[in-house]
Order: C-alpha cells, then structure tokens, then sequence
C-alpha cells in the first residue's frame, strides 16, 4: 500500500525585492517540484545560501511564494498554502504543519515547560505538562531548568527546546531546519532516534541537515537546491 | 462578509481636514483571532480602532458587527444606547493610560464589579467573589481587593483595567498600545497575562500598536498602515519575515536588536 | 394682598411651572428643567418648593409647612406666612387637616391621603452628581438607564463599612425605571413614597429642576440581594409622647452630655400627647442613652 501523498510543491517561485536598495531584486527559487508521503524524509541539499532555508520558510508559509503550489493534506483535502487565506494557513499550522526552525524565538517570562506544553495539541493542561516534562527529559534538560525561562539557556539547550516543542504536536507533517546544528553527539543521536519514530508513526519530514552523516542516517531522499545567483 | 466572520469594515474613509486619516480601508476579523495595526504616529492605526469601535464616525465606508445571536449591525448606525450597551457586555477596550478607565477612587473590586453591577447582578458577595477571582487570573494580590488602584503602580493599573473589561467575557476587545508606557520588565508581564487571557478565552482582538515585537507576540494576523492607507497586510510572521512593501521592510528594518 | 399676584408668582410663570410638573408627572422620577424664578429669599432656602407650592396652591387649600419635621422653626414658619400674606390661604400645622404639605427633608408619619399633595424641597436633585461630574454625561446615563455607578457607590459602602452607609437622600429606583433623589429626608422615610397615595412633587430651585412621583407609583430604595434596604432609627421612645416608631430628634439638653429624643415629626407628637400618650419626660444620662443604644 503506497503512502499518502501528504506534501506537494508544484513550480515554487521566490524573489525578494529590497526596496531599500533601490528595489534590487533577489531571485531565491525557481519551478522547485517535491513530493512528500507520509513516513518518508527528504533532506534539502545545497550550498550555503543556496535557497534550503528560504525553500523550508515558504513550505511554512514564513515567506511568500511568488508563484506555484505548496499543498499540504490538511483535513483529508489538499491546500494550497501559498494562496490561502492567513486564517487557513493559521489553522493547517496547527493542526498539520509543525516547523522545528533554528532558533527558539524567546517569548519573555514563559518557562521551558510551558513552551512545549503549549504546543501539545488535544492535551489537557496536565497531560501537557507530563508529555512536555518527559520529552524535555529525553532531551537532557535537566528537570530544575524546566521552570525557568530559556533566555538564559546555552544555543544547543534552547534548540532542544525548540525541537521538543516541534515534535511533542504531533503534527503529521514537519519542517525542521538544522535540528541538530548545536547539538552534541548524544543529543544528536536522540533527535535522530525522533526523526525515526515520528517517521514511523507516518509523520512527512522535510529538513535541512548541515552534518552528511545525520542527513545519511535520517534522510530517504535528497532535493537539490541549487543557487539561483551567486551567493551575495 | 462571510458567514462567521466577527467584525468587516469596508472603504473607510476619515479626513480631518485635508489631512487623511483613513483611505479606503478594508478590515475582517474572526472570532477568537489577534488582528494586530501597525505604523508610526499619524498612520492612522487609532483612528482605525476609534472608527472600527464606533467611537469615531468615518467620512464613508460600513462597519458590521455579528452579535452572539448571528444578527448584523452597522455600527455606525445602531441606535446609541444599542452601541453603548454592547460596549459594557459584548465589547472591550483598553486604553493605553489605564486611569482613563479605572474609576480611581472605588475600590478595585468595585472597578472589576462594575459591568456586572451594570449587567444587573444584584448579589454583593457573588459581585465580590467574581472580582477577586478576576484580580488573581490578573496577577493581583486578592487581598487588594478593596485598595484604591490610586495605590496601585503603572502596570498594577493596567492589569486591573483589563480585568475589570474582561469581567462580562467580552468576544472582542479593542486594544490602544495596551503595553505602551511600561517599563520593559512590566511589559512583559502584561504581554504574557494578554497572551493566556486571549487565547484561553478565545477572544477576538483589534491590536493597535507601533511595537513590532508585541505585534509579532500576540497577533495572528497584522495590518500595516502608512497615513491612512493600509499598505500591506496578512499572517503576522509573514509580514515582519518577509516584507513585501517598501514601508514595510522600513518599518522591519529600523527595529532595534537586543 | 399687598400687591403681590395670588402665591407671589405671576401667572405666567405658573403656568410654565404646572406644564413642567405635568411632564414630571408623565415620567416618573425623571428631571425637567423649569426657569427657575428670583424668589425672595436666596438659594438653599427652600426656593424650588415655594415655586412649586406657589403653582398649585389655590384659594381653597389648607397649607401646612414643615422644616425637619417641625412646624414651629423659623424657617417652616417664614414660608407658612409668607402664603398666608400673598395667597390670603389657610395655614395649620395639622397634617390631617392639611390639603397642601410643603417639607424640608421629612415625610409626616401619618399617612398621607389621595387628595393631598406634598411638595419637597430638594438642593441637588442629580442623585449621580456625586459619582459623575458631567451633566451632560449624567443626562445621559438616565436616558439609557446606565446606573451602574450607583451600584458600585453601594458596593463601595458594603465594602468599607459593612452596610450601605447611606443615611440621608438615599437613591430610589422610580417606576422600575429612573433613579432619584429623594432630597435629604431620612433613609427611615424612604418607604413612606412607595405607593403613596398623595402626589409627591419635588423642586430644586437653584438647580432649577422640576421632578414628581404620581400617586400608587413603585418606589424601592436601592440595594443587593444579600443586603436589603433596612430603615434605622434611634432605639429609643420619644421622651414626650412614648412613641417608639416616629424618627426621632436628638436634643442635647445640658453640658454634661444628656440628651432627650422626640419625635422630629411636631404635629404627630403633639396629637398623641393630645391622646393621653406619655413618655418619661426626662432626659436621659449620656450613658443611659448608650446603654439603650447597646440594647
């Protein structure tokens, strides 16, 4: 039995246009084609600055597509992300479409528990707690930081955070954008442990893998991306 | 207007003068959805707020509210008790001094009991209750319930004015720089409280703010304005990631990085 | 009669006086404004009730006049021979007998007759005026009924002292639909205007407002569910006639703190002294008189 398709891009165009430099004008992306099903990985594969992160922004609709498709299966039907509405978009993030990307965005006064609680979708209040503690653990954060803030928390305890508030959704597609970049070996081979179980469970995954060896591990497919100028 | 959408505006227009205010403005909202306005002084980000609450009456253009019962109103029309009640019950509006909305010589249980006084609640001790439990989601001490909020400090102030406008469960709530004015750490506070409060609620909220981050913060959906004209809009993260228009990438540009 | 128009007021002005109370009457509790005249005596004396007295007095009308309950002050008598000299009307101090009643912060305590009218004399006819320094903004909320300041001014009270601490000029809820001030009679007298019989006219001179409760009219003091209007009252029997259910009059009767309680209301004390009825006659001790209040 073939896996559902759960993500397709069709003929994907992106420029930016700085208008504060004279409105010179970017192109990032050109006709990019992908097909994703359920329990497979693709890796985006390129240079530096060749256009991965812009291509994982737009899947997300972070960026703006300029022209093509982005469908998600959201709710048994396929969307186009790059054409609906905010709202749409709004809820296939919520329900569908998970986005691990490299930073943490640190919302003031938020303890690292209630981050990834919050992003436990269907839960109630303590059964997020629970799941968020656990997988927080598995992720070697130790249990006094949780109550804290992760303002003052080291990249690679941040990026874990980030990422046990991406996988912890359930959603059944994922974007993740360098999940293992500041990460040590242990905890690298953890997130890659997740990688495998979530494709398992059927979850699609797109991602950027700067280190060839975790990409050789969890990826089933690459997609080239290659530069449109040269790198600036 | 769609079949669920809470508050549409279209083609508002408001000169003073020969000075725009508002050109030809479009605005949807969605029940339990942030709508966050954007600009520099004298976008027109709260002549927007002021006209989309009825508070303002625009040169042209309709505003229709959905009430609870699905029935539409032109806010600009509605009889003034009609707009005034929905104000006390079914509306919201924070100010951004919040003396400008606090009785400041009644007790802050008295402030937060007010709308439900003004509903027609008659039992003092159920008053009481409610209000106290309305002072702890807001992070006040509940044994300040009878304190003059002459006592309280900057955000203290702030936190009751939402508690004493969130007390009758308004489905939507205008917000004039709610954090405006607060010293950071305050902010944040309050940014956090707004964050829970709104979505735990489901409140739809109108945001007007000239602070990018609190936009980004707590809004789904953002509204750039440019002396009356809305130059860009959609998702929040879109906008602020990946500006399309000129003012737009200005706007994104000058923001100061820690 | 010595050159003045029938009452003092010509008959212009009572004729604008009468439409403004015809309207009063058409809206219970409501404020109508009316050009209030030069009266001869100045504002806080009683202007507003003269005018209202002097618009429906009539050659045939029995006029009594009360000033905190009492027929005998100087006040209550300036204005009784002020009419008896420019409307040539008959005076007493006898509320049965009266057709006309003109007071200053009391109700009587006999219950007063259909065919009687009691004129009150009110210094700030605004009952939010305290809560709410715009008139303009006070028109309003009466328009659209928005009283809930009122209500937290109550609250506000329970809070602080356990009960509504309101006195005097307590606010009312008129018809089921506009708040009023009563003007300063007890809080004791409020239920008194519930269902009255009598016409109940009220004149704010200086305010220069006009208001009225008709005959059979709803009136209910304000208050909570869970702390219902109560009437107080000193807990003492009036030292002259035994009553023990009039509002009474604190007098001090000597320097070293003793005090004698009467009823405020003179006419009523007097006619049941007249009955036979007695009470101690003597003061009480300053602490006898806290010792009763203990009881």
């Amino acid at each position: 039995m073939t896996a559902k398709l759960m993500l397709r891009v069709e003929a994907l165009s992106k420029q930016f246009t700085l208008h504060l430099r004279g409105g010179l004008r970017l192109e990032v992306l050109h006709g990019i084609d992908l097909a994703v099903h359920a329990g497979e990985c693709v890796a985006l594969a390129g240079p530096s600055g060749a256009g991965k992160s812009t291509l994982l922004r737009s899947l997300y609709g972070n960026y703006r597509a300029d022209a093509g498709r982005i469908l998600v299966r959201h709710d048994g039907a396929m969307v186009d992300l790059a054409t609906a509405p905010p709202r749409t978009v709004v809820q296939v993030r919520a329900k569908t479409l998970g986005y691990v990307s490299q930073f943490l965005r640190v919302v003031p006064r938020v303890s690292a528990i209630d981050i990834v609680a919050e992003a436990a979708r269907g839960l109630p209040p303590e059964a997020a707690h629970t799941a968020a503690a656990s997988l927080l653990h598995r992720l070697n954060i130790a249990p006094r930081l949780h109550a804290l803030p992760p303002a003052t928390f080291s990249g690679g305890e941040q990026q874990r955070i980030n990422l046990a508030r991406g996988f912890i959704g359930g959603h059944p597609v994922l974007l993740l954008d360098e999940p293992t970049a500041s990460l040590d070996a242990e905890n690298r081979d953890i997130v890659i442990a997740m990688i495998a179980e979530a494709k398992a469970r059927g979850v699609a995954i797109v991602g950027i893998f700067h280190d060839a060896a975790v990409r050789s591990r969890v990826a089933d497919r690459l997609l080239h991306v290659t530069p449109l100028q040269d790198a600036a | 207007m769609t079949d669920d959408t809470l508050l549409s505006a279209r083609g508002l227009s408001l000169h003073f003068g020969k000075i725009p205010a508002l050109e030809s403005v479009d605005a949807d909202l969605w029940p339990g959805e942030v709508l966050a306005v954007v600009g520099e002084s004298g976008s027109g980000k709260t002549t927007l707020l002021n006209v989309l609450s009825g508070r303002m009456h625009p040169d042209s253009g309709t505003v229709w509210y959905r009430d609870p019962h699905r029935r539409l109103h032109d806010v600009h029309t509605m009889p003034a008790p009609a707009l005034r009640a929905l104000h006390r019950s079914d509306w919201g509006y924070i100010h951004q001094n919040p003396r400008d909305n606090l009785r400041m010589s009644v007790s802050a249980g008295g402030n937060v009991g007010e709308r439900l006084m003004a509903a027609g609640n008659r039992h003092y001790g159920n008053i009481r209750a409610e209000a106290i439990d309305w002072l702890t989601q807001v992070e006040i001490d509940a044994d300040r319930v009878d304190d003059m909020p002459r006592t309280f400090s900057g955000g203290m102030l702030q936190r009751l004015q939402i508690a004493r406008t969130l007390v009758t469960h308004p489905r939507l709530v205008f917000m004039d720089e709610p954090t405006g004015g607060l010293d950071v750490s305050v902010q944040a506070r309050l940014l956090d409280l707004i964050r829970s409060l709104v979505a735990r609620l489901d409140i739809a909220v109108v945001l007007v703010t000239h602070d990018l981050a609190v936009a980004r913060l707590l809004a789904h959906r953002i509204m750039v304005m440019q002396r009356g004209v809305v130059v860009e809009s959609g998702l929040t993260d879109q906008v602020l990631d990946d500006p399309q228009h000129a003012y737009t990438q200005l706007l994104v540009s000058s923001v100061l990085q820690v | 009669m010595n050159g003045y128009n029938f009452a003092y007021l010509d008959e212009q002005t009572k004729r604008m006086i009468r439409r403004a109370l015809l309207k009063a009457v058409a809206i219970p509790g409501h404020q109508v404004p009316f050009g209030s005249r030069e009266m001869p005596l100045p504002y806080g004396w009683g202007t507003g009730g003269i005018q209202v007295t002097a618009s429906v007095l009539g050659a045939g009308d029995t006029l009594k006049v009360i000033d905190q309950g009492a027929d005998d002050t100087t006040n209550a008598v300036s204005i009784r021979r002020f009419f008896a000299r420019t409307a040539g009307v008959a005076t007493t101090t006898d509320t049965e007998q009266a057709t006309i009643i003109q007071t200053r912060h009391r109700i009587p305590e006999k219950p007063l007759r259909k065919d009687q009218i009691i004129v009150y004399q009110v210094p700030q006819p605004e009952p939010l005026s305290k809560l709410e320094p715009s008139r303009a903004e006070t028109r309003r909320m009466h328009a659209l009924a928005e009283y809930g300041a009122m209500h937290v001014r109550l609250y506000e009270d329970i809070t602080r002292f356990g009960h509504v601490a309101i006195s005097y000029d307590y606010p009312v809820m008129v018809n089921h639909r506009f708040l009023m001030a009563p003007s300063p009679i007890p809080a004791f007298d409020n239920p008194k205007m519930h269902m009255m019989p009598a016409l109940q006219l009220f004149g704010a001179g200086r305010e220069k407002r006009i208001y009225a409760i008709p005959p059979y009219t709803d009136v209910r003091s304000l208050d909570f569910e869970d702390h219902p209007f109560r009437t107080t009252r000193a807990p003492h029997c009036c030292a002259l006639c035994g009553a023990d259910d009039s509002y009474l009059d604190e007098v001090v009767t000597d320097d070293a703190g003793g005090r004698m309680f009467v009823c405020s209301d003179t006419d009523h004390c007097e006619t049941r002294q007249s009955q036979g009825h007695t009470g101690t006659g003597e003061p009480l001790s300053k602490r006898a008189a806290a010792r009763e209040v203990a009881k």
